[in-house]
């Protein structure tokens, strides 16, 4: 795993002192991160990543999940879906179960840190245990339009935070608790995002017989409703009808994710008919993700909700032409014609399909002005920086702070 | 390079780096627009007139003013749009003065163009009032003449270039950028104080005004030789 100093050469030797300097000023102050899973989704991919930098930068950080049994995480998925404005059947017993377990958690966590920082809404209510130490919420997913009855149950526990955070402007209402915006990063230097070899590349297309001798379109993302890998497959269809392309659609499933399994088997059969979609459930492994994004001719990411988007970052880190939807933190990465296409509905992204594979010089300088704006403003040290900032706002309440 | 004038005061580089504050207020017309621009704290003012400078450090694609973008891209008010992004920054010494400008040009744009405020912006491409909450601490940087200086330009991230010359002027309300300011009273330097303070910082993005600095600095160095 990289050390501080590895980033050096990407983020440059005066942005790392700043890093150090920020650390300096959090001396004696102990962080303690609580999410619900310690594998599989963004959340725990940044943290993974995260944590042992604060460390290393000198920041007595630490990350602790809460526990919870496959039908609480249904219930959350419920949430989940809730909040980015799916329609669910959310039952009282849902809400109680909800609470008996955070109950159990509130009563057998030990929340330790001087700053306790909550990771989405699974654990939410650990903030009922607070004493003299700050709180943070940090909320992961798009609520533009949260189920109203969801909001207003979470509500109940967002008001006791000090802070609260989130990816994307358009999830900020008003709340009489302070606000940030602080979007999330990739790393760059990681397996899934690091340089590659050809011949990695080449024998990840080979293990998943993947064929290389027509343009590969792909959407790397969990099987999940929101992430609307139907709406792929169609989009793809009316691509094909003019050109020929291969699709591929790739992810995992998340341990607090139990709609994945039901989600892979729709899209299986979805793709049945057409033997140049390649729809591949992958094991954990960040190096075929980074393999299958750098084998590919466009990248698409047409989620219906989005938090951010992480998969639309990785790929313009890697300098290829993106379509993606226009929703949550995406069109903060994506500027339209400029570092990639937005679109709105599945013609729509079936025409900035087509006009990528037709268009190769355009789209590679839309690849190559996105990898900048990567590069400037959503890699792992900016994000760092952030959240040091986040941890010293809450003993700063004014908006020029001099350390 | 040769030591060409020993100043009486070092120059000590700071950095500022900032964290984004969310307001949850937000316009969908000009009407609301205007409106939210009264009412805000200057921080919101500060943060969508200088927000670009920093985040399009590579090749900036829109005018460094979230007002002036919005406008012309979700209202379709491209006229309006060119005249907020025309503002000169550089010309307010303080963010009422700048508030004020952006204000009285909304107002006058409105009164004459009476259909522009029945526009509305789609959902989720709603006008999102932010502020900008910096942190300032100095730096190990410090420059005891003209060739340190510009040697240490090089080095020094961009939040320090851009804390010197946008936020020292016009949020903490310092008769100049503090580049001009030390070069004139510590080195005595008029010349070239004046040279730096009649850029106007607001066309460059931050990488090309670093290479400004030096290479103004370089050139008048070479000259006095």
């Amino acid at each position: 795993m990289a050390n501080i100093k590895d980033y050096i050469p990407i983020a440059g030797e005066s942005t790392i002192e700043d890093l150090q300097l920020i650390a300096r000023q959090l001396k004696g102050k102990v962080i303690q991160n609580i999410n619900s899973t310690s594998l599989g989704g963004g959340v725990a991919e940044i943290l993974n990543r995260m944590v042992p930098l604060l460390r290393e930068l000198g920041v007595d950080t630490h990350w602790d999940q809460i526990k919870g049994e496959e039908a609480f995480f249904e219930v959350t998925k419920k949430f989940h879906n809730a909040l980015h404005g799916r329609p669910q059947e959310i039952s009282k017993r849902d809400f109680n179960l909800f609470m008996n377990i955070s109950n159990w958690n509130i009563k057998n966590m030990n929340t330790y840190g001087d700053i306790v920082f909550i990771h989405d809404p699974q654990p939410i209510a650990l903030v009922k245990k607070r004493k003299k130490n700050k709180w943070l919420w940090r909320c992961h997913v798009d609520v533009s339009s949260p189920d109203r009855r969801v909001w207003h149950f979470l509500m109940n526990f967002i008001l006791n935070y000090d802070s609260a955070v989130f990816s994307s402007p358009n999830f900020s209402r008003k709340l009489p608790i302070r606000q940030f915006l602080i979007p999330p990063s990739i790393d760059p230097l990681s397996d899934k995002n690091k340089e590659l070899p050809q011949e990695v590349i080449t024998s990840v297309l080979a293990k998943y017989n993947v064929p290389c001798d027509k343009p590969i379109v792909t959407q790397i993302s969990r099987f999940d409703p929101l992430k609307d890998p139907v709406g792929v497959i169609e989009a793809y269809k009316l691509v094909k009808k003019y050109i020929d392309c291969t699709l591929v659609l790739a992810g995992g499933t998340a341990s607090d994710d139990p709609e994945g399994v039901r989600v892979l088997e729709e899209v299986r059969k979805r793709a049945e008919d057409d033997k140049d979609i390649h729809v591949l459930l992958l094991p954990h492994s960040d190096i075929e993700v980074n393999a299958l994004q750098r084998a590919s001719t466009v990248i698409v990411q047409k989620s219906l909700r989005e938090g951010f988007g992480l998969t639309v970052a990785e790929a313009l880190w890697k300098a290829k032409p993106v379509v993606a939807s226009h929703t949550g933190g995406i069109p903060l990465q994506i500027k339209h014609k400029y570092s990639g296409l937005l679109c709105r509905s599945i013609e729509g992204a079936a025409f900035s399909i087509k006009q990528l594979l037709n268009s190769p010089r355009y789209a590679k300088k839309l690849g190559e002005n996105g990898r900048e704006h990567i590069k400037n403003n959503f890699l792992l040290t900016r994000h760092l920086r952030d959240y040091m900032l986040l941890f010293l706002s809450v003993y700063h309440k004014e908006d020029v702070v001099y350390l | 390079m040769p030591e060409l004038i020993k100043d009486a005061q070092p120059f000590k580089f700071y950095t500022r780096l900032h964290l984004t504050e969310l307001t949850g207020l937000r316009a969908s017309n000009l009407s609301q627009l205007l409106k939210l621009i009264k009412k805000v704290p200057g921080s919101c003012i500060y943060h969508h007139t200088h927000r670009f400078l920093q985040q399009h450090q590579y090749l900036s694609p829109e005018p460094p003013n979230d007002f002036a973008y919005w406008v012309s891209e979700v209202l379709g008010e491209a006229a309006l749009g060119e005249e907020l992004a025309s503002i000169d920054t550089i010309r307010f010494n303080t963010i009422r003065a700048l508030r004020e400008e952006i204000i009285e040009t909304i107002e006058y744009y409105i009164k004459n163009n009476f259909f522009s405020r029945l526009k509305f912006s789609s959902e989720g491409e709603e006008f999102h009032f932010m502020k900008s909450v910096s942190f300032i601490s100095p730096t190990k940087y410090i420059a005891y003449n003209l060739s340190d200086f510009a040697e240490i330009l090089k080095k020094v991230t961009i939040d320090s270039i851009y804390f010197h010359i946008f936020e020292a002027r016009l949020r903490l309300e310092k008769p100049a950028n503090d580049f001009s300011c030390w070069i004139e009273t510590s080195l005595g330097i008029k010349e070239l104080a004046d040279r730096i303070a009649n850029l106007d910082p607001y066309t460059y993005t931050l990488d090309d005004l670093r290479q400004v600095l030096i290479n103004v600095i370089e050139n008048y160095m070479r000259n006095k030789n």
